[in-house]
C-alpha cells in the first residue's frame, strides 16, 4: 500500500532495495476519495507555482488510516455532517430581532456553492482579507442586525461546516495577487518564522518533515482544503484558526487568537499551498 | 437532556419480501463516560446513551446494552430482515431518563 | 437483597482467604468477571465468532470494531484495558437479518478486545484481538 510505503521505515527499505524513485509508488490498493459515490475529491495534485520547495501537494486524508479514511466517504458516516444538518436548520432560522435569516438573502446553502473555495479572500468594501467566518459574522450583525457569533463556536463552525460541504470537489482557488498579496506575504513570514522556546516553524514539520513520523503520527502537508475537520481525538467539528492555536501552542509558544490579522493572514497562506486540491470541508481527521 | 441530540437512520425505501437489509444509525450525544475530568479536576459526572432498540412492525431487531465506551455520536451498523411493509422504530434511552425515537416506513414490493 | 457488580466484589474482597480459597468463585479481573457473569460459568467452546478491529487504531476516541456470530442470540463485548471493560451487549431479536453488528468504541489504549457470543443452543464462543493505540504526534 502507497500509504505504508510513504512512511519513514518503507524509505528506508526502498533506499535498501536500491531504487532511485523518490515518488510515492502506487499500487492496486491505492485508495481514492470518493465521497457517497458521487463526489470525486483531488487529494494530490501538482504544487502551485508559488511553493519553491514542495512539487505535489497532498490532502491530509491521505495520511489517513484506512479507517479513518473511510468514515469519510459517506456523509451518514462522518460524524461531522452531524454539523451540516444543525447549520442547515440555522439557515432558515431568523436572526436577532428581525425577520432576516441566511436564507433571506441565499435562497438555500446550495446557492453558496464555491464560496468556500475562494475564501479567504479580498473584501474591497473593508479594504481586509476576509476569512469565511468574518463573511458570515457581517451577515449576521450587518445584515441581520444581530451579535456576532463566537469565531470559532459551534454555531459559525457548523455554519462554516455546512458551507463548505456545498462546494466538496470543487478545486481550492485563492487569490494571492492583487490586494490581497500584502497579507499573503505577512501569512508566508508567519509560516517560515520559528516560534516558541522549541523554535518551530509550521515548515518544519509541514514541508521539511511531512511524510515521517512524528511519535506515532503521520506528519500531513498542514493543508487546511478539509476545515472544519471532525477530529477523532475530541469528536466535534474544529476550526482552522483552532488548529493554528493547537500547533503554535505546541511549540510552546504564546499563540496568536482565533480571528486575528495573523491568522488570517496564515490561513491564505495555507489556503494557497492547497490551490489545486478540492474542497474537503467537513474532512475526518485523526 | 444532553443537548442537540439528533437520531439519524439509514433504510432502504424498498425492500422484497424476506429480504435482509443493512441499516445503520448514528445518533448526535456526547456520551461523557464519568472518566473525565474538568480544568478544575473535578471528575465529569457520566452522561450516556444506555440503550438502544430497532424494532420492526413491533418485533425486536437488534437491542444494545452500551456502556461509556461506546464513542462519541453512537454509531450502530447491523441487518435486519423484512417480512412485510412496516415501519422500523428505533429508540435511544439517555441516562437523564430521555428516550429519543425515529421511525422509518420500508415498502415491500 | 441485589447486589451490584462492585458490592459483590467488596464482599468478595473483604471474605477473603476463605473465598480465595474457594477457588473459581474469585474472579481475577473484572473482564473475567464480566464474562463469568454473562455465561453463568459456562466453559467456553464454541466456535463461529468473528471479531474485526484494527491492528493499528490511529485514535483510541474512536475504534470501529465488527462482530459476528451466525446464529447468536446475544454477543458482548469488552475492552479489557479499559477503566471499565465493558463497552455494550448486542442482542439479536427475531428479525435480526445476521447476527452481527459494528459500532466504534473507545479505547484507554493498546489492549486486547474481546467478544464472548451466547449461541442459540446454550454454547458461548469467544474471539479476541489486540488493538495497538497509538499516541497522537505532538497532541495539536
Amino acid at each position: 500500500m502507497r500509504q505504508t510505503l510513504r512512511t519513514g521505515a518503507a524509505w528506508a527499505a526502498l533506499g535498501l532495495a536500491g531504487s532511485a524513485a523518490l515518488a510515492p509508488v502506487a499500487t492496486a490498493q491505492e485508495a481514492n476519495l470518493v465521497i457517497n459515490d458521487e463526489i470525486e475529491i483531488v487529494t494530490k495534485a501538482p504544487a502551485p507555482e508559488h511553493m519553491d520547495y514542495v512539487r505535489e501537494i497532498f490532502s491530509g486524508w491521505e495520511y489517513r488510516s484506512r479507517e479513518t479514511q473511510d468514515l469519510q466517504m459517506d456523509d451518514f458516516e462522518n460524524p461531522g455532517m452531524i454539523g451540516v444538518d444543525n447549520a442547515r436548520a440555522d439557515f432558515d432560522t431568523a436572526l436577532g430581532d428581525g425577520e432576516e435569516s441566511c436564507a433571506s438573502c441565499h435562497e438555500s446553502p446550495e446557492a453558496l456553492e464555491g464560496v468556500r473555495a475562494v475564501y479567504p479572500k479580498w473584501d474591497e468594501a473593508k479594504g481586509e482579507v476576509q476569512t469565511l467566518e468574518m463573511q458570515v459574522n457581517e451577515c449576521v450583525t450587518e445584515r441581520a442586525g444581530a451579535e456576532p457569533w463566537d469565531y470559532t463556536g459551534q454555531r459559525m463552525t457548523e455554519m462554516v461546516a455546512l458551507i463548505s460541504s456545498v462546494s466538496r470537489g470543487m478545486p481550492v482557488d485563492v487569490a494571492i495577487d492583487g490586494p490581497a498579496e500584502e497579507t499573503w506575504e505577512q501569512g508566508k513570514e508567519i509560516y517560515y518564522t520559528r516560534y516558541g522556546q522549541l523554535e518551530l516553524a509550521c515548515a518544519n514539520c509541514h514541508e521539511d518533515n511531512y511524510d515521517n513520523m512524528i511519535r506515532a503520527d503521520h506528519l500531513s502537508q498542514g493543508q487546511i482544503n478539509g476545515f472544519p475537520t471532525y477530529r477523532l481525538k475530541n469528536g466535534k467539528l474544529n476550526t482552522v484558526h483552532d488548529r493554528f492555536k493547537g500547533c503554535v501552542r505546541d511549540t510552546r509558544a504564546e499563540t496568536f487568537s482565533p480571528g486575528s490579522p495573523e491568522f488570517v493572514a496564515l490561513e491564505l497562506y495555507v489556503a494557497s499551498r492547497g490551490n489545486g486540491l478540492s474542497v474537503e470541508g467537513p474532512s475526518v481527521r485523526n | 437532556m444532553a443537548e442537540n441530540v439528533t437520531p439519524r437512520v439509514r433504510v432502504p425505501k424498498e425492500a422484497t419480501a424476506g429480504e435482509v437489509i443493512t441499516i445503520k444509525t448514528l445518533i448526535s450525544h456526547p456520551m461523557e463516560s464519568g472518566q473525565r475530568k474538568d480544568k478544575e479536576g473535578n471528575l465529569i459526572p457520566r452522561s450516556i446513551i444506555n440503550h438502544f432498540t430497532c424494532s420492526f412492525n413491533g418485533e425486536t431487531v437488534i437491542e444494545v446494552a452500551m456502556e461509556p465506551a461506546i464513542s462519541t455520536n453512537p454509531y450502530f451498523e447491523f441487518q435486519a430482515k423484512v417480512p412485510e411493509s412496516g415501519t422500523f422504530t428505533f429508540t435511544w434511552i439517555d441516562d437523564d431518563g430521555s428516550t429519543y425515537e425515529e421511525t422509518k416506513e420500508i415498502a415491500v414490493a | 437483597m441485589k447486589f451490584s457488580r462492585r458490592q459483590s466484589l467488596a464482599v468478595l474482597a473483604g471474605s477473603g482467604l476463605a473465598v480465595m480459597l474457594g477457588g473459581r468463585a474469585a474472579f481475577a479481573t473484572p473482564t473475567e468477571e464480566l464474562i463469568a457473569e454473562f455465561t453463568g460459568g459456562a466453559e467456553i467452546t464454541g466456535e463461529g465468532l468473528s471479531l474485526t478491529a484494527p491492528e493499528i487504531a490511529e485514535n483510541g476516541n474512536t475504534v470501529p470494531v465488527e462482530v459476528e456470530a451466525p446464529g447468536a442470540e446475544a454477543i458482548m463485548l469488552l475492552a479489557t484495558g479499559n477503566p471499565n471493560p465493558d463497552v455494550g451487549v448486542f442482542h439479536f431479536g427475531p428479525l435480526a437479518g445476521a447476527q452481527m453488528a459494528s459500532t466504534r468504541i473507545r479505547l484507554a489504549g493498546t489492549q486486547e478486545v474481546v467478544a464472548i457470543a451466547k449461541m442459540s443452543d446454550g454454547s458461548f464462543a469467544r474471539a479476541a484481538q489486540e488493538v495497538k493505540v497509538t499516541i497522537g504526534g505532538c497532541g495539536g
